[in-house]
């Protein structure tokens, strides 16, 4: 076997092979499994869901065999968001639920926080005390010192709990740790936000700008679909990155840019199309204000002076400026998703907002296009009691342009030290590993030691579940009701999750345990609902549809209202902005004592021996949630570090070592990683995948599988504008000898 | 009949979502393909290329595999499908040293297993498991007697090559460049 997959490998190509995906796989031989090898026989009988294995929520179908084992899922042919088909994760869904690793029961904390010492407990008690701690912080400190992290599906029943309980502290870190900056950027420009799915026209685009987004291995299923149809049509793609990414390698155009400097060329993309009236002058004399104010601002900003900033030769920059201008209005210059990199993330997004202004792309077929949403009425609850402290009276002023409340914000504000406005003592977390996805670590455990209670609602033992004072099991979404799925697209459609499968072990559905809590709290007529079933029958019979049906087909889309998918030509559009215009020059920023146009600043460099940390997304994994997965792991079940040859030649690392990373702050990485080295990436930067490196034993297939990403990540350059944590700012050298490794702390 | 396959290098992303899907499609067991990817990378920085390739069995027209298995077990199908009769293999793994695509592996129950261009989606008239996920849409699938069909029409309209042609095994997966 070895043979042959080193002759495969020397054969097809001189500057070095590597197999993807199921690779370790065919290397593996005979190992003797009997109990895996059940024949399949097929049972047409198939139930709906959408997927949460990340946050596009593809809808799809989950088939089971005949003995009623759930077997595939595939996606729903008239889903907006997967045409049918499921993206590697979606399709690796069931190893979520196969995944014998899985928390099972309740369970309460026995000896001191973080020592992981638990026992078992029925739902009635934990519940039971979880209650009976909030109550007593609410008449101790007043319900605005419970604060919820968030994110995926179950948000919507805990964030409802906590409005009911009194506290507006809500944060997903979705929002300061990923797309923040885009949403404040394009809320300041256009005064509406880029939604999720984004409301990018890939499909019909003629010039696609990726600048560090990574499309096809972010696998945001629908934008790759549309990528690739693009490509079918002969699209032009400029991809902005200092590693070759996949998507670099489809493009017309490569800049492969020096890390940090995005916005020197942002603006000489700006100049180069204002000075060359390459703009789209109807549409920005139409539309726009602050056009005069912004073509001063770039006067200076030629391509020569950005060749010095970012290595990008000046020709280069004509060029693609050109490229863009061409193809204008049908341009895309992407807004990306997870965007806090360095600190000053919402005026890069800003630049690239304006850039889209220019060429006259939003609103218009192949830029941005107008969504459309289903109107779905709510359960009818009380009125929540307005929160007397939200999270801005913790640290008055700080990030005024912050439109959602700020999940480190509020971790700050759970450390005394810091003397916050109130000191935050309970947190609820749901679904998101908190000690993974909020950099600064010993901060988070700071600020965990300082709480009266801690609960983490999860469905794996990731590395929160064990910081935690009572630990909820959850179910998966192949075993549970949600709320209907009511994204905007192109046209409106909802789609039902419904249970594939009983809840395994005894774990339960998120609306099961925030309305277990608000009984236990006296809320429950904010979950006037015993069954969450019967809440969506009645939202759907609201709408004409009913329970029945969605069970049926999944996914209900119905046409738009009106003929609006873009702005007609000439339209007059009232922005929702201050002004009604879109505003290429911000007089909020400028009012809240911030740059009104974007300025490039110069940010600190590795020392030498020091290369940046770049991270980013594989296709076959969600963060660090998925790399348990059975499904997933046979695909990829650890990162490895890329580096430059001329760089791992410098330091004599081979293929295929592992080593240890070390950060500017002394920090080494718990477990080694595997070397990749590859011409891929620029020699003053590494690259990892985030997501791996998990310390929970509990998680036999991922511990200790790769380094995490977030461990390196000690110091933060925190937005200003809005409090997002710029993250790419670490360097890392490299550490051979396991005897040099110091014990980690 | 002459069922056939093209992988379009210039949209495949190397995802791996083929892979997945046909591990739970066709309950391969974990730690085991039918397929995988392969990405190749030419140049230097910053003048590199790269090609991301989804491969499995070739469904050769000359079979090292058939002509080797002492048992018989290994066959053309329909189309030319090449299958493994599970209960006459005996695992002697002859076919799998023959190979020279490395597409097969040995099954834990005892036998050879791999791609069967999902025969048995195909029968009911179903693109295989790997080609219907595709986000990409990258991979075609179909009948080069056809002329009308997915695979005949973009293998005429595209330029492609096979796999180490040099074995002589004339393999039915095509790679669009």
């Amino acid at each position: 076997m070895t043979n042959r997959r080193q002759f495969i490998k020397i054969s097809i190509a001189g500057a070095g092979a590597l197999t993807l995906g199921a690779g370790a796989l065919k290397a593996m031989g005979w190992i003797s499994k009997p109990e895996n090898s059940g024949k399949i026989k097929v049972d047409l009988k198939r139930t709906p869901t959408y997927c949460e294995v990340c946050f596009w929520k593809c809808a799809g179908w989950v088939y089971k065999t005949s003995e009623g084992k759930i077997w595939k899922i595939i996606g729903n042919d008239e889903d907006q968001h997967c045409n049918g088909r499921f993206c590697p994760r979606g399709t690796g869904g069931v190893g979520m639920y196969y995944d014998e690793d899985r928390l099972k029961t309740p369970l309460i904390r026995v000896q001191e926080r973080g020592k992981q010492v638990f026992r078992e407990a029925s739902w009635d008690e934990a519940l039971d005390y979880i209650a009976a701690k909030m109550k007593n912080i609410s008449s101790k400190s007043g319900p605005e010192s419970m604060a919820l992290f968030t994110h995926g599906s179950g948000s919507a029943y805990f964030t409802n709990l906590l409005k009911a309980y009194g506290s507006s502290n809500i944060a997903e870190p979705s929002y300061a740790q990923c797309r923040g900056p885009r949403d404040e950027a394009f809320l300041a420009t256009f005064g509406e936000e880029v939604y999720s799915p984004e409301v990018t026209d890939i499909r019909d685009t003629k010039c696609l700008v990726l600048i560090g987004a990574h499309i096809g291995e972010n696998m945001h299923n629908g934008q790759i679909q549309e990528m690739s149809d693009a490509i079918d049509k002969g699209v032009t793609i400029i991809t902005v990155d200092p590693r070759f990414s996949t998507a670099a390698g489809k493009s017309k155009y490569w800049l492969p840019i020096k890390p940090s400097t995005d916005i020197a060329l942002l603006l000489s993309w700006i100049h180069e199309i204002i000075y060359n009236g390459y703009y789209d002058k109807n549409y920005v004399e139409k539309y726009c204000s602050g056009f005069d104010k912004l073509k001063e601002h770039v006067k200076d900003f030629t391509p020569e002076w950005a060749y010095g900033i970012t290595t990008i030769k000046p020709d280069l920059i004509r060029k693609t400026a050109k490229e863009m201008s061409n193809a204008s209005p049908a341009v895309l210059i992407h807004p990306g998703r997870h965007v806090t990199w360095y600190g000053d993330d919402t005026q890069r997004v800003r630049a690239i907002a304006i850039l889209n202004a220019l060429l006259g792309s939003w609103g218009r077929r192949g830029g941005f296009y107008r969504p459309a949403k289903y109107d779905v009425p709510s359960a009818k609850i009380p009125k929540y009691t307005e929160a007397k402290k939200s999270w801005t009276d913790a640290f008055p002023g700080k990030f005024p342009i912050a439109s959602s409340p700020v999940s480190n914000a509020l971790i700050d504000a759970s450390i005394p030290e810091n003397k916050p406005g109130f000191l935050i003592k309970g947190w609820i977390v749901n679904a998101t590993n908190l000690v993974s996805s909020i950099p600064g670590q010993l901060n988070t455990l700071k600020a965990i030691q300082n709480l009266d209670l801690l609960v983490s609602v999860d469905i794996m033992p990731m590395e929160i579940t064990g910081w935690a004072d009572v630990v909820l099991p959850e179910c998966t979404y192949l075993e549970r009701y949600d709320m209907l799925r009511i994204s905007p697209h192109r046209k409106p459609a909802i789609a039902l999750r419904m249970p594939a499968a009983e809840p395994m072990n005894n774990t339960r559905s998120g609306y099961n345990i925030a309305r277990g809590l608000a009984l236990r709290l006296g809320l429950e007529s904010y979950f006037p609902f015993e069954k969450q079933e019967d809440l969506l029958d009645w939202q759907l019979k609201q709408v004409g549809s009913s329970l029945e049906e969605m069970q049926r087909i999944g996914v209900k889309t119905k046409a738009r209202d009106a003929d609006d998918l873009y702005y007609a030509e000439n339209e007059n559009v009232s922005f929702p902005t201050d002004s009604g215009k879109i505003e290429l020059y911000s007089k909020a920023f400028e009012d809240a004592g911030f740059d009104p146009l974007p300025k490039y600043i110069a940010h600190e460099e590795p020392p030498a021996g020091f290369y940046r940390l770049i991270y980013g997304r594989a296709p076959m994994h969600t963060f660090g949630r998925t790399s348990n997965n059975p499904n997933l792991t046979d695909l990829m079940h650890e990162n490895s570090v890329w580096i430059n040859p001329k760089v791992s030649k410098e330091w004599g690392l081979a293929q295929g070592q592992y080593i240890w990373l070390k950060n500017q702050d002394g920090v080494i990485s718990d477990f080694p990683i595997k070397v990749r080295v590859t011409e891929r990436i620029r020699w003053d930067s590494v690259y990892m995948v985030h997501g791996f490196g998990h310390k929970q034993k509990q998680m036999k297939r991922c511990f200790g599988k790769g380094a995490s990403d977030t461990q390196l990540i000690t110091k933060v350059l925190v937005d200003p504008l809005m409090g997002g944590t710029g993250m790419r700012s670490n360097f890392v050298t490299f550490v051979t000898e396991k005897s040099e490794k110091e014990v980690a702390s | 009949m002459r069922y056939a396959m093209a992988v379009d290098t210039k949209k495949c992303v190397g995802c791996s979502d083929c892979v997945v899907a046909c591990q739970t499609e066709n309950n391969v067991p974990h730690g085991f393909c039918r397929e995988w990817v392969v990405e190749t990378m030419n140049g230097t920085y910053p003048q590199l290329e790269i090609e991301i390739r989804s491969e499995r069995c070739n469904h050769c027209i000359n079979s090292p595999c058939v002509r080797c298995c002492p048992t018989g077990a290994s066959h053309f199908a329909e189309g030319g499908i090449v299958l493994v009769e599970h209960n006459k293999c005996i695992g002697c793994g002859a076919c799998m040293a023959s190979c020279p695509y490395d597409a097969r592996y040995p099954h834990p129950d005892g036998y050879v297993d791999k791609c069967t261009f999902c025969i048995h989606r195909i029968k009911i008239g179903l693109a295989p498991a790997c080609a219907a996920v595709c986000p990409t849409k990258c991979i075609y699938f179909g009948d080069l007697d056809d002329p009308n069909s997915d695979v005949s029409v973009v293998l005429k309209k595209r330029k492609s090559k096979t796999l180490i042609p040099e074995a002589g095994t004339k393999p039915q997966l095509y790679f669009l460049i």
